[in-house]
């Protein structure tokens, strides 16, 4: 007989793991796939796998220069790459998708120490270095398949115009990123994550509230803001990012409130047409204090005289 | 409010396995340290006649009670003995002479007050059967000035998977439960007791509901087959809704909690005055072939244990005594059985499992019966900061388990929080 093994208890585990969960995110994020190739067409497919296959190739890429061991197993680079692709026209060069996920993998995430280790979502940042660098290309949105007789033709997104009724907005059939515009799909994936467990409600919910209230507060159209725009995405796949995102429930609360006012705010008040991405990356850069003020409660616990926090 | 907890799947394989007694075997070594506290000094030398019953060790210390001999032999050796847990002290190798004699100090107890309960429950070398190992004569003797005791916990809730061994008490032994919980409430005085029983047990719990039917002060409780729901603060809570605090026990809240097979062993010893001598152990595990629950001699060597139930050694990499969640490696099988031992398990290899960084996902918090937060603890004791983890109460943790088994990145959460408790008490 072998030598028995020794370790400290508990000597079983659950079944879940970092890639499963992983891969229960793409799960979700499939009907948004089908849904913009349906309504962007096969260049909007090609996007998104641009964007996955470069993910995975930077991060590979990253991993072999600083002699780590490879981590691409855990699949976080391909949902970060679909994720962005979501945030992308589907017009947009591939070259410059492959620059939003370099920006996205290698320097928000690994020079971060990797996976768990990012402050912000790497997906957001990359589309916001994106959105600074190629504006032109980043704004040019195509209308969707279904309305397109000849060539392509660039339109502005219904958040500029305003002007597309629920149904369509329900649907997807308007112009904007590729992702985004599907509020079915994307809510279809947020409740399969909801029922398989990775995701808490709290935060799309409160996010989406929020922008519902306000928008209602200052006499604009709650649900026309909620389906148009990144809302829904946001809300339902960036704000739901466990690294970047506060770790207890009442946390997840006030994440979710905080998107959603600044998503409003800027939407309202500034000259962007569009503040979701904004508004996520500023309450990520917030999230470590707002872990700090809703800690979980030890039960039973004496008070500590010991100071500093 | 409810406490954190986790679903794990039970596979109680066992539970409608009835009891098979061992022959007797033919040595025993029945190791001085058994149960939480200061270990026992031999009575006996090499060459010694001993009988079953017979105190071979005992203490002077507070934290103590004696050891007796499971067998009726010959002491052929008396050696140096490091247990599971890292701990020394003797070991007393007893040969079997296979007639079991009894000895002639056993007779029943005299039991009229208090003072005379705890000595006699002293002197049967009684430790709490579940685990843990806390000798019962210390749980018992409260102070009633300062918290008067209304509330008897009996836990039965055996959470852990596998382990069927309080399961088998109950059902086979009922009368023994019943009359035991009787005895202690009589003569402690206490106005209420909670049977608290897993609802994955409903025989168990139809059975102690109707044979108390008519007591009003005994309630069966069914507890939602929850894990950790055998933790001592977890089903005070449970059962009393009373928080049992940092540093306290749960006498501190009017709580005692006894393991039911520790009850039913003392109602025994209440009837004929034999000593802590054998107990029941569950046989499992998925390198055994014919689990079973047997009835042992203290001191049989686990090596013979498992030949018994068919174990495939060539297979087997891990032994646990205890459940999957809490129970320790044997980094040697001829390790003997001790009074704490409810069951063996006998592993295959482990799955390999990929390690990731944190990923903050928060389950191992959502798990946690003591509201901790393991994933902030690991990071602070990585840092080396003793102020934060007593801030974070790493000293609350009980140990469970269920962080490392939520966690989807395999981090050893639990380990760490040892590690840590360690850290803590070295830094003060």
């Amino acid at each position: 007989m072998e030598k028995l093994i020794v370790s400290p208890s508990p000597h079983v585990r659950s079944g879940m793991t970092t890639q499963k969960i992983m891969l229960n995110v793409i799960i979700a994020l499939c009907p948004a796939v089908i849904a913009s190739g349906i309504i962007f067409g096969l260049r909007a497919l090609f996007l998104i796998l641009v964007c996955a296959a470069t993910s995975l190739v930077w991060e590979t890429l990253f991993n072999m220069i600083t002699k780590k061991p490879n981590t691409i197993g855990d699949l976080s680079a391909v949902v970060t790459g679909i994720l962005l692709a979501f945030n992308l026209p589907p017009t947009l060069p591939f070259w410059m998708a492959a620059i939003g996920t370099f920006v996205a993998i290698v320097i928000v995430k690994c020079l971060f120490g990797g996976l768990g280790q990012n402050f912000a979502n790497p997906a957001i940042v990359g589309r916001i270095v994106l959105a600074l660098s190629f504006t032109g290309a980043m704004t040019n949105w195509t209308l969707p398949q279904a309305f397109q007789i000849t060539d392509a033709v660039t339109s502005a997104t219904p958040l500029a115009t305003q002007n597309e009724d629920y149904l369509d907005l329900f649907l997807g059939m308007t112009g904007g990123c590729l992702g985004e515009t599907c509020a079915l799909a994307l809510i279809l994936g947020g409740i399969y994550l909801v029922i398989r467990r990775i995701i808490s409600p709290a935060t799309p919910l409160f996010f989406l509230l929020t922008v519902g209230l306000f928008s209602f507060i200052v006499g604009a159209d709650p649900l026309y803001q909620i389906l148009s725009g990144g809302v829904l995405l946001g809300a339902i796949f960036m704000a739901t990012d466990y690294v970047t995102t506060p770790i207890t429930f009442w946390g997840k609360v006030i994440f979710g409130i905080g998107c959603g006012i600044i998503t409003c705010v800027i939407r309202f008040y500034a000259s962007m047409a569009e503040g979701v991405s904004f508004s996520i990356l500023i309450m990520n850069i917030l999230t470590p204090y707002i872990d700090m003020i809703t800690k979980a409660k030890p039960v039973g616990a004496l008070k500590s005289k010991n100071r500093r926090d | 409010m409810s406490l954190n907890c986790i679903r794990i799947p039970h596979k109680k394989n066992t539970e409608n396995f009835e009891t098979i007694r061992y022959p007797v075997p033919d040595t025993v070594s029945i190791p001085m340290s058994q149960h939480m506290g200061v270990h026992c000094e031999p009575l006996v030398s090499v060459g010694d006649e001993v009988k079953v019953g017979q105190k071979i060790g005992d203490s002077e210390a507070f934290m103590s009670m004696p050891v007796h001999s499971s067998v009726s032999g010959k002491v052929v050796a008396i050696d140096d003995y490091l247990s599971s847990n890292g701990r020394k002290c003797k070991c007393i190798k007893i040969e079997c002479d296979g007639k079991q004699t009894v000895s002639e100090d056993i007779k029943p107890p005299v039991i009229t007050d208090k003072a005379s309960l705890i000595k006699a429950v002293r002197e049967s070398g009684c430790c709490g059967l579940g685990g843990a190992g806390f000798p019962t004569h210390i749980k018992l003797n409260f102070d009633e000035n300062k918290t008067p005791i209304d509330s008897l916990v009996i836990n039965a809730a055996e959470c852990e998977p596998y382990i069927t061994s309080d399961y088998r008490e109950m059902i086979e032994n009922p009368n023994d439960v019943i009359n035991g919980i009787k005895t202690i409430q009589n003569i402690l005085k206490i106005e209420k007791v909670y049977i608290c029983i897993e609802n994955n047990k409903p025989k168990a719990i139809e059975l102690l509901s109707s044979m108390t039917a008519s007591d009003a002060s005994i309630n069966v409780i069914s507890l939602s087959s929850l894990y950790p729901q055998g933790a001592e603060k977890v089903i005070a809570y449970n059962a009393t809704k009373r928080t049992v605090k940092e540093g306290e026990l749960p006498s501190h809240q009017g709580i005692i909690v006894i393991n039911v097979s520790t009850v039913a062993f003392l109602n025994r010893y209440f009837k004929t005055g034999m000593p802590l001598t054998w107990r029941r152990i569950t046989i499992d595990g998925d390198a055994v072939k014919s689990p079973c629950n047997v009835k042992v001699p203290i001191g049989i060597s686990i090596a013979e244990l498992l030949k018994f139930a068919g174990c495939e050694e060539s297979k087997t990499r891990k032994v646990l005594t205890g459940g999957p969640m809490m129970g320790m490696c044997i980094y040697d099988l001829n390790t003997p059985v001790i009074k704490t031992n409810n069951a063996i398990l006998a592993l295959k290899k482990d799955k390999k499992e990929v390690q990731t960084n944190c990923i903050r996902c928060g389950r191992c918090i959502n798990a946690c019966p003591a509201g901790l937060m393991p994933t902030e603890l690991e990071k602070a004791y990585q840092q080396k900061d003793a102020d934060r983890l007593k801030e974070l109460k790493v000293n609350l943790c009980m140990n469970c388990g269920s962080c490392s088994y939520v966690c989807p990145a395999k981090r050893n959460l639990a380990e760490t929080n040892q590690l840590a408790k360690m850290f803590v008490s070295e830094n003060n």
